[in-house]
């Protein structure tokens, strides 16, 4: 029973607390930045404000455009339910491993896809194919690094990956080193933001993820800006429960929820400080350099598997 | 009496196909008859044959010897769980396309309409004997009928010199298979062993190391000729296109499969003297294969070429989970070799599903609108709703998403790639896992080219074919049946996994380890990964239900229809959406050195970009031109002298007595 309650509790917590973790990273690039922050509630009064506008579907578009959002969502909050983050072992957990949370969020993206190109834009299919291109690389270079933590813990399964890690105690695995630096450039480059792509761009052309929702409003619109930023949580999750699991307790252990919440405030802290600060130094590449970078995060994922193999860690 | 019963009822069906493809023949004065009524009964005897699969998984497996008419070679055939599962898989394929095929053919004219019946009941019956085949004689006859009566199905509308030529590839590619075949069974069967020996007899057939290697070398040459082997799967994007849909959807669904059965059949169960080097052999060519059939799928202009592609994309994944399959074997790790083996054995019934939808689909957009290029489709989802729902699950579940059933077979190869640290080789399994980043990258561009299909031909706006209609009955009755058979697999995975297990103790001895439920898909241990299609599939409808109904009850306002934002531009027109090359610009220019372009200029004195095959430039066109050449050598003999003729007689005469002696 409390690990059904802790399942839905992860789940609320995650969707309700994302748009907070989206604005924290903003409040601090702009303070990074030099700029006077909108504070880290912001998302919450954009949200507030889309939902009650009203919703518009451009014409000739059929049903996969409206029912796109909703899908999205789904898929999101239904990742939320099945990583471990504030426990493990909940009950949702067997239910897809790594490779099939993989599966989840490739057809989340297929189905943003296929909205964009359902609207016939010229902007929405050029991001279209964008994102289906970085999409492709990310994908090996993501499997790549998950490979490394589930030969480790002899597992997918992210509940058994995280129990068996925490057991390990600090200990610095040359492998996980390579496929944590992986982690993070396929996180950066799945999630659209900087160097691959820009999420506050305004310039149609080199858009990718945003060049999708041109046609989106209202509701539609709400949705999506809020999947994308439960979608930024659920990365951010899985690097923790992969890299940084100390802390997260079984399911059922009501006492360890404490120290669960605070260290997860902190990793989740430190997580947008360290996105803020990448999306400060660094400037966005040109389209046809993220191959490199995503080559790059392969090689290193490469590089963190054959080191498992060669050091047996 | 029970235990003959499958190969008695897959037997009988067979020849009742044979009795429909002759009566359909001599019906074909009345055109509208024959469609009516032979391809229905062909269904049903279609799913005879799939009974008579699904009886012999768990018979005990069954032989029948039948004199032929030369005394050495009889007819011999049989029933395994290995033929049965391929059985199923033939028998459903054929029972979904015959259904389409009803409606499909109707502006056939009469006299072709005889001669299609007629070859296409010759070409079911030809894998159908394949796949009964218990003799090399047997086997190799039905691999002919099958690879002939194709070839005058590919080439059934002949007008075209395109068609023609795409026939005459097929059938050369097709007979320089069946001659390494045949080759490798002589290696195989030896000078001492009579050809008209079942299989087994070849089983445990002492060979010397070079002279398995040969046979296995032979053999997956000639098999993998019909599977689309890199070098030799010229042939599939040419007849694929130029055959009609039914047909293209039995030849990639089914027939790519008999020559998966020919691998397992021959180089799995009959050579077991494994060298150490076939596996690997197998997974890199197959490796090889499957990225170069997905970075082609991407770029293709024409929906059934694209499918082409695909489908070799699909056969390198296939062979490279046998490959793993005979690694695993070759070190003895049985147990590991099933996991793989039903990886493959469960992508191989997935591609029939879902590649036999796309192609049937494609031949009902090709019907709807005229045209299956793609530079001249788009928003078919408005004029043909239901097909293009059907299409969306089938591309779905090619694109290997879940919980769809080409998610489960991807899921089932990595978890077998992920076993490789027990072998006892370390090198092996450690570059093992970076085939399985290959894999990888295979699927999520193969996501990349199924969603180009999708998203050029049925969203967005029309690129000026003709205003589309919706399918016939039949056409959508096949394909509802063969979407429910997609999703079904997806959702319950362990139900085909069950019935496996009587094939992998056949071929392995050992199957795989049991599952807590019928919910679960547990191969190893739950502790060691589980994924469950069912609940997945729960929780995203649950959460789907729940958070429409939350807006829909907090925010609900209908919706306004507006006219697309076009970026300030005053006019929009339907050449603005990315064209089907376009959409793969971005691949084109990041694996630049892969594809041959040459900018040609149409007659609207427009350049258009044209990509070819870089196997058939560089390799086909020297190969043909050393061909003429050997040919220009031998033809200095032909003087046209007689005298010089019997010389050369004398000569060989000679020469023949000199080795003898």
């Amino acid at each position: 029973m409390t690990a059904i309650l802790m399942e839905v509790a992860q789940v609320l917590l995650v969707a309700f607390l994302a748009p907070l973790f989206a604005g924290l990273l903003r409040a601090l690039r702009a303070i990074l930045q030099n700029r006077r922050p909108a504070g880290c509630w912001q998302n919450y009064r954009d949200l507030y404000r889309l939902f009650h506008k009203e919703s518009l579907q451009a014409e000739g578009t059929s049903w996969l455009f409206r029912f796109a959002p909703y899908g999205i969502f789904a898929a999101f909050c239904l990742a939320a339910g099945i990583i471990p983050i504030l426990a493990t072992g909940l009950p949702l957990a067997p239910a897809a491993d790594v490779i099939a949370l993989v599966g989840l969020f490739a057809l989340a993206r297929v189905f943003q896809v296929l909205a964009a190109m359902d609207t016939g834009t010229p902007f929405a299919t050029l991001g279209a194919h964008r994102e289906m291109l970085i999409a492709g690389l990310a994908e090996p270079a993501l499997l790549a690094t998950l490979f490394t933590a589930s030969l480790l813990s002899q597992s997918t399964s992210l509940s058994v990956i995280v129990a068996h890690l925490e057991q390990l105690r600090f200990a610095l695995h040359p492998s996980m080193v390579f496929a944590a630096t992986a982690f993070f450039m396929v996180l950066l480059a799945e999630n659209a933001r900087i160097p691959v792509d820009n999420p506050a761009t305004h310039l149609e052309l080199t858009m990718i993820h945003e060049a999708m929702l041109l046609e989106y409003s209202g509701r539609h619109l709400a949705l999506m800006e809020w999947g994308a930023q439960i979608k930024l949580v659920l990365y951010v999750a899985i690097g923790i429960a992969l890299f940084l699991p100390w802390g997260i307790a079984p399911a059922g252990q009501l006492t360890a929820l404490p120290l669960t919440l605070t260290a997860l405030l902190l990793k989740f802290a430190a997580a947008a400080l360290a996105l803020a600060s990448v999306e400060t130094l660094l400037a966005k590449l040109r389209l046809f350099r993220a191959p490199e970078f995503m080559a790059t995060a392969f090689l290193l994922g490469v590089i963190g598997l054959l080191s498992f193999f060669m050091l047996g860690a | 009496m029970i235990s003959c019963l499958p190969l008695d009822l897959a037997i009988g069906a067979l020849l009742l196909w044979l009795g429909l493809g002759l009566s359909g023949f001599l019906l074909g004065g009345w055109p509208t008859l024959a469609r009516r009524l032979i391809f229905p009964l062909s269904s049903v005897v279609a799913l005879l044959l799939t009974i008579a699969g699904f009886t012999a998984l768990t018979a005990t497996p069954d032989n029948l010897l039948l004199r032929g008419p030369l005394p050495a070679l009889p007819w011999s055939f049989q029933t395994d769980p290995l033929s049965g599962y391929f059985l199923i898989l033939l028998g459903s394929l054929a029972f979904a396309v015959s259904l389409f095929s009803t409606g499909y053919f109707q502006s056939l004219p009469g006299l072709r309409l005889r001669r299609l019946l007629l070859q296409y009941h010759g070409f079911l019956l030809g894998m159908g004997l394949v796949l009964l085949a218990n003799n090399v004689f047997t086997f190799l006859v039905a691999w002919e009928i099958m690879a002939l009566t194709s070839y005058f199905l590919v080439v059934t509308e002949h007008e075209e010199a395109d068609n023609r030529r795409a026939g005459f590839l097929y059938l050369l590619i097709a007979h320089l298979g069946a001659l390494a075949i045949l080759l490798g069974f002589v290696v195989l069967a030896g000078a001492a062993m009579a050809q008209g020996g079942p299989f087994s007899a070849l089983l445990h057939a002492s060979l010397s190391p070079f002279w398995a290697s040969t046979a296995f070398l032979l053999t997956f040459f000639g098999f993998g000729a019909k599977a689309g082997l890199l070098p030799l799967h010229l042939w599939l994007p040419e007849a694929h296109p130029a055959a009609p849909a039914p047909v293209s959807a039995l030849m990639s669904g089914a027939m790519l499969q008999m020559a998966f059965y020919g691998l397992l059949r021959v180089d799995f169960l009959c050579l077991d003297a494994l060298a150490p080097w076939w596996g690997p052999l197998v997974l890199v060519a197959g490796l090889a294969t499957a990225l170069f059939g997905v970075l082609f799928a991407a770029i293709q202009t024409d929906m059934k070429r694209l499918l082409a592609y695909s489908s070799i994309e699909n056969m390198g994944l296939i062979l490279v989970a046998f490959g793993l399959a005979l690694i695993f074997r070759t070190h003895g790790l049985n147990a590991l070799a099933a996991l793989a083996l039903a990886a493959a054995l469960y992508h191989a019934l997935n591609h029939a599903f879902f590649k036999g939808l796309l192609f049937l689909g494609s031949g009902s957009v090709l019907h709807g609108t005229g045209s299956v290029a793609m530079d001249r489709l788009g928003g078919l989802i408005r004029q043909m709703p239901q097909t293009a729902f059907f299409m969306l699950l089938g591309t779905l579940a090619i694109a290997g998403l879940p919980p769809l059933n080409g998610f489960v077979s991807e899921w089932l190869l990595l978890q077998a790639f992920l076993l490789s640290p027990a072998l006892p080789q370390s090198t092996l399994s450690a570059v093992l896992p970076l085939a399985a980043s290959g894999v990888v990258l295979a699927v999520a561009l193969a996501a990349y080219a199924m969603v180009k299909f999708y998203g050029i031909t049925f969203l967005g706006q029309p690129r000026g074919a003709r205003h589309a209609h919706e399918a016939g009955r039949w056409e959508r009755a096949a394909m509802l049946l063969l979407s429910i058979a997609c999703v079904f697999l997806g959702l319950f995975p362990d139900l085909l996994l069950r019935l496996l297990y009587p094939v992998l103790e056949e071929m392995l001895g050992q199957g795989l380890t049991a599952q807590p439920g019928w919910w679960w898909l547990t191969p190893i241990s739950a502790q060691r990964a589980s994924y469950s299609p069912v609940l997945f599939f729960l929780g995203m409808a649950a959460t789907l239900g729940l958070s429409f109904f939350m807006i829909w009850r907090f925010f609900g306002r209908p919706l306004r229809q507006v006219a697309i934002w076009a970026c300030g531009f005053p006019v929009r027109t339907p050449a603005m959406q990315d064209s089907p090359l376009g959409f793969a610009q971005p691949l084109l220019r990041i694996f630049a050195p892969l594809y041959p372009t040459e900018r040609v200029e149409d007659a609207d004195s427009r350049w258009r970009l044209r990509v070819g095959d870089p196997v058939y430039r560089g390799l086909y066109q020297p190969l043909n031109r050393i061909a003429f050449w050997l040919s220009a050598q031998v033809l200095r003999l032909q003087r046209g002298r007689i005298t010089l003729y019997l010389l050369y007689s004398f000569l060989t005469l000679l020469i023949l007595l000199a080795i003898w002696r």
